[in-house]
């Protein structure tokens, strides 16, 4: 997993509530057995016509979102189906930064162990930025905070755990396997 | 009860700034999640470190059709082909038990695993799939997770995880004649939202819940995800204990006794305190069916399409080629689906025998009926269910997730409406373009014979 520290980008706005998994990566999208890829596909349903065409109106399509790497969704992202593939899609298409008033659990996991940021803000925050698509935003890691075009400074949750391994780009595997002696341990108790 | 299962597997406690290790009792694994994780795995040269604690299946992406799971016909789609075939290689490279397509155990994964009596209460279940928290109809924690935790718990049979909150969902009094498990949780999902439970295990009890059988009780569980839940949780009480003693994989003998001494210490002590909690009067439903595109979008058959004026229920009525104000039994339907890890257990095709029994299907409208393992339509089978479904022109496949999700071949037609027993009415869920009307198994046979959304209790007897 890339570190990542700063993210500076402007938004794309997807003011839709509960963006499934589904809607991010659809079912049939699924039988890679490869993580990368996905970007292309990201939205498909959304983003393109039946003839495969791109659809102009989609926010992903518009000039101004090439090159964006945040995505601010409506509530309750990515619930539904447990595919990480939905995070893998955004970070594929170029995403490194998700905000939302509410994460479905599973994503909000998956995106963290992909080192996809997750950025939860309050309603005022979250209505500002909906009616600001493209807005210049900085999402700093080791402090937690998203700042506005106007220098407002937003905190959002970030556990120290979860914050070790984005800016130090390691995964959580690495900690478990160090757990081994703690874990033949439990093992043998419960034999 | 979420507490005991918890504390009894923390292998490492949390602190404010670690999560818990938490020890996983069972992990199922399927062809769809797990590739990439054993990919990981190769690519640091580590091992499975309890293969006695992990069973693969084939389900998502496998074909129903007897003639490419038994004919020989190759699989329709290259890519799942392959799937298929690198699960069968992981499997034999890792050392993991599998069922694979031809395997007379195999079906999906939230069907065998409790029909096996693998799925036992107080236990620990994961599987990269979200409608893991079936399992939890037996008082064991069970959560779907990604890959990337696939590859954590196949390398260390752990994964590290922050203890959840509580949700009681208290359900009263008796389902009314021809309401079923499935009405009621959609029911609950409705009144809860979909994100209702986020950051919650759900526990369901009263005297509703106690009342109910092992497969509606996976019913109820199965779709806690649909509120946006960790997990849903029931406690263990004689019924699961009859189911499980049958079962070839539960305890035997002395191992047997052990367990119910300990199954007895799980539910949850009278008076203990929940983060939240909702009453949920059962006899006061009616049979459900959702008509937008998320499965809290939820009506009752005998009401209406309700007004709500915002863009995104908007977008989702326009997408469903639905208005307010429509009467819900007058949609017409093209599309039947019976089966999927929420309907596809032997009851639920029993419930939709029933129901279809004598009748035939009315004049354009296609209906599949997928039973959720091998194991169940050798029971279907034997007690003549197939004919009942053949008789009145539907279809009769092999086991598999089918059409609950379009990945597999079995497809609803763009604009097509499809009443489905499944568990999500996402935008091209079933196949891009579908329209899904998620319901009971007996509404769906009702409306399957009427080409219309129908109340099933106009077909059942007093």
């Amino acid at each position: 997993m890339p570190a990542v520290k700063t993210i500076r980008s402007r938004t794309v706005v997807m003011p839709t509530s509960n963006i499934d998994t589904d809607q991010i990566i659809p079912a049939r999208f699924l039988t890679s057995t490869s993580r990368a890829g996905f970007g292309k596909n990201l939205f498909a349903d959304w983003r393109y016509d039946s003839a495969g065409n791109p659809r102009a109106d989609f926010a992903l399509n518009k000039p101004e979102a090439q090159g964006a790497q945040i995505l601010v969704a409506g509530r309750n992202i990515g619930c539904g189906s447990s595919r990480e593939h939905a995070a893998w899609a955004l970070q594929d298409f170029g995403f490194a930064a998700v905000i939302s008033t509410e994460f479905a659990d599973i994503f909000r996991t998956n995106s963290l162990k992909n080192g996809l940021v997750p950025v939860l803000v309050d309603e005022t925050t979250h209505g500002w930025l909906i009616s600001h698509p493209g807005a210049e935003l900085n999402i700093d890691v080791e402090s937690s905070t998203l700042t506005l075009p106007d220098g407002t400074r937003v905190n959002f949750p970030l556990e120290g755990f979860a914050r070790y391994c984005l800016l130090n780009g390691v995964d959580e595997l690495g900690y478990l396997l160090s757990q081994g002696n703690a874990i033949s341990t439990y093992e043998q108790r419960h034999r | 009860m979420f507490e005991k299962v918890w504390d009894d597997h923390v292998v490492v406690p949390e602190t404010p700034e670690t999560p818990a290790v938490l020890f996983i009792d069972l992990h199922l694994t399927h062809e769809v999640t797990t590739p990439q994780a054993y990919t990981e795995l190769r690519k640091r040269g580590l091992k499975l470190r309890r293969p006695d604690l992990t069973l693969a299946t084939m389900d998502h992406s496998t074909p129903t059709r007897t003639e490419q799971v038994f004919g020989g016909v190759p699989i329709a789609v290259d890519s799942a082909a392959r799937q298929v075939q690198q699960l069968e290689e992981n499997a034999r490279e890792f050392g993991v038990e599998l069922f694979n397509l031809q395997d007379s155990r195999r079906g999906i994964v939230h069907i065998i695993g409790p029909e096996l009596g693998l799925t036992q209460p107080g236990k620990t279940i994961v599987c990269g799939d979200s409608h893991t928290s079936t399992h939890g109809a037996f008082g064991a924690l069970a959560f779907g997770i990604g890959t990337t935790e696939v590859g954590h718990v196949l390398a260390t049979q752990c994964l590290l995880q922050r203890k959840p909150k509580t949700f009681a969902i208290n359900v009263i009094n008796k389902l009314p004649r021809g309401v079923t498990a499935k009405d009621l949780i959609l029911a609950i999902i409705g009144k809860i939202g979909v994100s209702g439970g986020t950051g919650h295990v759900l526990e369901f009890r009263g005297d509703c819940i106690s009342a109910m059988s092992m497969d509606e009780r996976m019913t109820i569980c199965n779709m806690s995800i649909e509120a946006g839940a960790r997990a849903g949780m029931i406690a263990p009480d004689a019924t699961t204990i009859a189911y499980l003693q049958t079962a070839p994989r539960a305890p035997k003998g002395d191992a047997w006794a052990a367990a119910l001494e300990r199954w007895k210490q799980l539910p949850t002590e009278p008076g203990a305190r929940f983060d939240r909690s909702v009453e949920i009067d059962a006899a006061t439903l009616v049979p459900m069916v959702t008509y937008g595109t998320h499965p809290g979008m939820v009506a009752p058959v005998t009401g209406s399409v309700p007004a709500q004026g915002d863009a995104v229920f908007e977008k989702a009525l326009a997408y469903m080629g639905l208005a307010a104000g429509q009467i819900i039994s007058e949609v017409p339907v093209q599309n039947v689906f019976v089966g999927s890890c929420t309907n596809g257990r032997l009851s639920d095709l029993r419930n939709a025998a029933r129901v279809l029994r004598g009748h035939k299907l009315a004049a354009g409208v296609k209906m599949l009926v997928v039973p959720g393992s091998q194991s169940v339509k050798r029971a279907a089978e034997a007690e003549g269910l197939d004919r009942v479904f053949l008789d009145a022109g539907a279809e009769w496949r092999e086991s598999g997730c089918s059409m609950c999700l379009g990945m597999n071949g079995d497809l609803v037609p763009s604009g097509h409406y499809s009443i489905s027993t499944s568990n999500r009415n996402f935008e091209g869920r079933q196949g891009v373009g579908a329209r899904t009307l998620l319901a009971s198994p007996e509404t769906a046979a009702a409306s399957a014979i009427r080409g219309r959304v129908t109340d099933p209790r106009e077909f059942t007897p007093n």
